[in-house]
């Protein structure tokens, strides 16, 4: 397994163990599935996602990612596994305002040191994003960036895409563009993903969904 | 991975070059000046080094007498009882090329000089020093100015000899300044037997000074170096408010930038590093910047600097300046260190952020505007801690005590201001009204800073221009009492000023001779001035305080006068009994101001001056005229008695010339005090043009509201006024506290003498429209973009919004 989720918990500063937001969660993810995580807001689907890719702590419970348990690795062994197995991809787009889309799709690969120009030009082609590499992210549209942004992420052929509501700051068509591109390249590079969404439509095109709710999965 | 991430946080500066050049600019202008005034204190004290080099051993030990003189009677006994000494005598010598300091030494025993080296270098002149008729050794300016004038010593050139200084032997030294054997100091040589009989059991009243200590330049000038440096210190913490200001602010802009590269896998520590280490690079940038801003800055202000130590210490200075690693590396360390004392705060956010924590800059406004209670309190401990300095009393403690209230109320500022807005904001009644104050109470923890940086540098304007002003208004009339005669002579002989005495006597003016010499005493040099019992002195001399009938007694040789300073630094009071030369006691009967003098001085009548020192020269007089004598008198008198222009000086010719000494002294001062305020102005420019993106998020929904561009480019332009206007509400107060810790505690504790202070409103009014006309154009640049924005990016704001 690609990833396995086992007995999770975790809670926030001032919440009681009972109403912690995630509570004995379990969760198995093979190499190459795509997994639509669905629940309704608040219910902790961005907060698994943040805890499998390393960026907040748990409170019991075990996350094993490619093989390495998250309770073992201390803050940059977490930040390496950024680098290395694990890629996230925000609603909120998170590009470098300052920075091309060239750059900023180069950025992550740049940083694992594994920044392969063929593949990240290919990429390019494939998003539809050519001629638009000397423009800065403020000149985008919405879907532009997210493109770019799903672009960073595959850039460094991860195994395992952590996508957080990738559209959902999308209209419908735009959506649906930026969904069939990513998981399309992600299914030819082999990438797992797992992906947090409230649309029936998203989650249906996945290869199986898991609904989460009372902090634990179903 | 560092790499990339590196890249990543440079393109920040990439997009924003106007962000980064002042950013750089801030540290450039931080430096400049602390360097500059370095620079200037590093020049002069090599200066005093140099001079300290050529005419002292200061490797050596010296003895000197509490009274001042050494008796040669002293010198026998102790070199009978084993010790190898070097007698010395030095004073002040009134030649035909101006007063000069005289140095006499023992040829044959002195350790080797640099000047008196050269001398003996191929030409063997050191014979002619011993010579009956004797040999001044004199820098070459004023070797020829001496020689011009024929006297008896022969005269000789040494390029080695620090402006103003004259080198020859002993007895000739003796012989010009009236010494009568009576010694300045004896240097103690090396090879000393092992077993000395004590110092005081030979002769009591002498010690026994380590080697290096003086009393030279240093210790004359140590004040006005320390008033630099204050100064220094001062505009480099505004510059350093412009530093944290652009820190802080690009840290909040890049707050996402960070977010992401953690997400991306770049952990906390190399983050940290990398910031870390562009900030060390930029202040290396601009820190090497304002080094090269500073020399030339220096450069500018040497002359100025160079005149003031001169006309008032009578210290020598270069008037060139050299790269000198001290200030260089000491610019760069204040640069590094102010950098990432500036910088700290935002490292140590960046340190502590949550990698997902949402990203908002109102979050940090917020939690600024929360934190003004905090620094208010802050400001309050800290004008405390600097009050609770100036107990124990001396110039470190008044300086505290400034540097205590300066900080003290800027930290007290963004509560003051928030209030202020606060209380305004409630009087308001129009929409818009209630919105400007509301949107500019919104603004204030972003500009707090920079409107710190311009309380503190309108502060100390207000408070150096009231003390200088005070200064010079009692300046102004301490010289009117002071200088009271109509005309001051110089004669060429005793016979010719007895002949000019009596020619104007019979031309109904009054005459007054003037006489003075110097002694050291306790270590430091002492003017001994005598004066004739005349209605004139009773009437003008600008006394403080005095006992009765004090004229009576000092004319009858049995009491003194004494300058504040004088009375100020050895503790003396009207009443108690002085000792200034061996064998004499003399009551104070009054202490008189003596502005501008670092030395002391002392008021003898002039029949006991005359028997202390028979031998004074008596070519000095002071004349008072009347409505008999002709006019133009220096012009009768040239006539009468061939005399140069240069032996009469009119009153208002030496008042001028004092004047115009005095306001050289300031010079230096003022323009350090209008370059902080530039650097403040500079500041709020900053402060603005950070602020832009902000701003529009704030003003677009107003502008869809109906409010056209230009009304808001106009409110933005109020809004700097209206701050500008309360800060300087508050400076005032602040400055003006200022300018009586400087005239009663910083003016006794570093010259000796108090001042009362007096207001200059017009002075403040110009300076406020100053300061108002540099937020204005501050302001200008943000408000003219504003009106100019196309409506597009305003509507972008809408359309950006989630």
């Amino acid at each position: 397994m690609l990833v396995t989720v086992q007995d999770l918990w975790k809670s926030y500063p001032g919440q009681p163990p009972e109403r912690a937001v995630l509570r004995g969660a379990q969760l198995s993810l093979a190499e190459g599935e795509a997994v639509a995580l669905t629940g309704e807001s608040g219910s902790g689907k961005s907060t698994l996602l943040h805890l499998i890719g390393g960026l907040d702590g748990f409170d019991r419970g075990e996350i094993t990612v490619a093989g390495q348990a998250l309770s073992a690795l201390d803050e940059p062994g977490r930040a390496a596994l950024r680098r290395g197995p694990v890629a996230i991809v925000f609603q909120q787009f998170n590009l470098v305002p300052s920075m091309t889309v060239e750059q900023n799709l180069a950025l992550h690969a740049r940083l694992a040191g594994r920044e392969d120009r063929s593949w990240i030009k290919a990429l390019t082609a494939r998003l539809g994003l050519e001629g638009l590499g000397g423009r800065y992210p403020e000149e985008l549209s919405g879907g532009q960036q997210q493109r770019v942004a799903a672009g960073r992420a595959l850039a460094v052929r991860p195994a395992l895409l952590l996508a957080d509501e990738p559209t959902g700051n999308l209209d419908e068509t735009a959506s649906a563009a930026v969904m069939s591109l990513m998981l399309g390249l992600a299914r030819e590079t082999g990438t797992a993903v797992l992906l947090a969404t409230h649309s029936e439509t998203i989650a249906a095109g996945l290869d199986r969904r898991l609904h989460l709710s009372g902090g634990q999965l179903a | 991975m560092r790499r990339a991430a590196l890249l990543a946080l440079l393109s920040h500066w990439r997009r924003r070059p106007l962000q980064f050049l002042l950013l750089v600019t801030g540290l450039a202008l931080a430096t400049a000046l602390w360097t500059a005034v370095q620079a200037l204190n590093s020049e002069a004290r090599s200066a005093y080094a140099r001079a300290s080099a050529q005419t002292r051993p200061l490797e050596l030990p010296q003895i000197t007498a509490e009274a001042g003189y050494i008796p040669i009677e002293a010198y026998a006994r102790l070199a009978r009882e084993g010790w190898r000494l070097s007698p010395v005598i030095e004073g002040r010598w009134r030649s035909p090329a101006g007063t000069v300091q005289l140095l006499g030494i023992d040829p044959l025993t002195h350790p080797p000089l640099a000047a008196a080296a050269e001398r003996q270098e191929g030409q063997d002149r050191l014979p002619g020093l011993l010579s009956e008729r004797g040999l001044l050794v004199a820098p070459p300016g004023l070797a020829a100015a001496l020689s011009s004038a024929p006297m008896g010593p022969e005269i000789a050139v040494s390029a080695e000899l620090p402006p103003g200084t004259v080198l020859t032997d002993i007895a000739t030294a003796d012989r010009l300044l009236n010494r009568n054997g009576a010694l300045s100091r004896l240097v103690v040589l090396p090879g000393q037997p092992d077993t000395l009989p004590a110092l005081r059991r030979i002769w009591p009243g002498l010690a026994l000074n380590a080697a290096g200590s003086s009393t030279g330049p240093e210790a004359l000038t140590a004040s006005f170096h320390l008033n630099l440096t204050a100064f220094g210190l001062l505009s480099f913490a505004v510059g350093l408010f412009i530093v944290h200001g652009t820190v802080s602010l690009a840290a909040e802009q890049r707050r996402g930038l960070f977010r992401t590269l953690r997400a991306m896998g770049l952990p906390q520590r190399s983050l940290s590093a990398l910031l870390l280490g562009e900030l060390l690079v930029m202040a290396l940038a601009g820190g090497g910047t304002g080094i090269l801003l500073g020399y030339l800055t220096a450069q500018v202000l040497l002359p100025g600097v160079s005149a003031t130590l001169a006309g008032l210490f009578s210290a020598p200075a270069g008037n060139s300046l050299s790269l000198r690693a001290d200030w260089i590396l000491a610019g760069l360390g204040m640069a590094l260190g102010g950098t990432l004392l500036a910088g700290s705060q935002a490292l140590w956010q960046v340190w502590r952020l949550p990698v997902l924590a949402a990203p908002g800059a109102l979050a940090w406004a917020r939690a600024s505007a929360g934190s003004a209670r905090r620094l208010a309190a802050a400001g309050l401990a800290a004008a405390l801690a600097g009050a609770a300095a100036l107990l124990p009393g001396g110039l470190a403690g008044g300086f505290a005590f400034l540097g205590g209230l300066l900080l003290g109320t800027a930290l007290c500022l963004p509560l003051a201001l928030h209030l202020a807005t606060r209380l305004a904001a409630r009087r308001a009644h129009s929409p818009l009204a209630q919105w400007f104050w509301a949107d500019l109470r919104a603004q204030l923890p972003g500009l707090s800073l920079a409107l710190m940086a311009l309380l503190l540098s309108l502060a100390t304007s207000i408070g150096v221009s009231t003390m200088a002003g005070s200064f010079r208004l009692t300046f102004t009339a301490w010289l009117d009492q002071r200088l009271a005669a109509d005309l001051y002579i110089t004669a060429r002989n005793d016979a010719q000023a007895q002949e000019i005495r009596l020619w104007l006597e019979q031309r109904g003016a009054a005459v007054l001779p003037i006489r003075s010499t110097e002694s050291p005493f306790r270590g430091a040099p002492l003017e001994i001035y005598g004066v004739a019992d005349h209605q004139n002195y009773r009437e003008n001399w600008p006394v403080l305080t005095a006992a009765q009938d004090a004229w009576d007694r000092v004319a009858a040789g049995q009491g003194v006068l004494i300058s504040e300073q004088f009375a100020r630094r050895h503790s003396l009071t009207t009443g108690k009994m002085l000792s200034p030369l061996p064998e004499t006691s003399y009551r104070i009967e009054g202490i008189y101001s003596d502005y501008g003098n670092p030395k002391g001085q002392i008021i003898l009548g002039i029949t006991e001056l005359d028997r202390l020192f028979p031998a004074l020269p008596a070519t000095r007089v002071a004349v008072y005229a009347s409505a008999a004598t002709p006019q133009p008198l220096d012009g009768a008198l040239r006539e009468a008695f061939s005399l140069p222009g240069s032996a009469m000086i009119r009153q208002s010719g030496l008042k001028e010339r004092a004047l115009a000494v005095f306001d050289r002294t300031f010079l230096i001062t003022r323009a350090l005090s209008l370059l902080t305020l530039a650097v403040a102005g500079f500041a709020i420019l900053t402060s603005l043009l950070g602020q832009w993106d902000r701003r529009l998020p704030q003003l677009a929904p107003l502008w869809a509201l109906g409010v056209s561009r230009g009304k808001l480019a106009r409110l933005d332009l109020l809004r700097s006024l209206a701050l500008t206007s309360l800060t300087s509400l508050l400076a005032l107060p602040l400055g003006l506290a200022l300018a009586w810790v400087l005239l009663k505690v910083i003016n006794p504790e570093a010259f000796g003498w108090s001042l009362p202070m007096h207001m200059f409103p017009k002075g403040w009014m110009q300076l406020f429209i100053l300061a108002h006309l540099a937020a204005a154009l501050a302001a200008a640049i943000p408000a003219i973009r504003l009106f100019r924005l196309p409506a597009s990016h305003l509507l972008g704001v809408f359309a950006h919004e989630n």
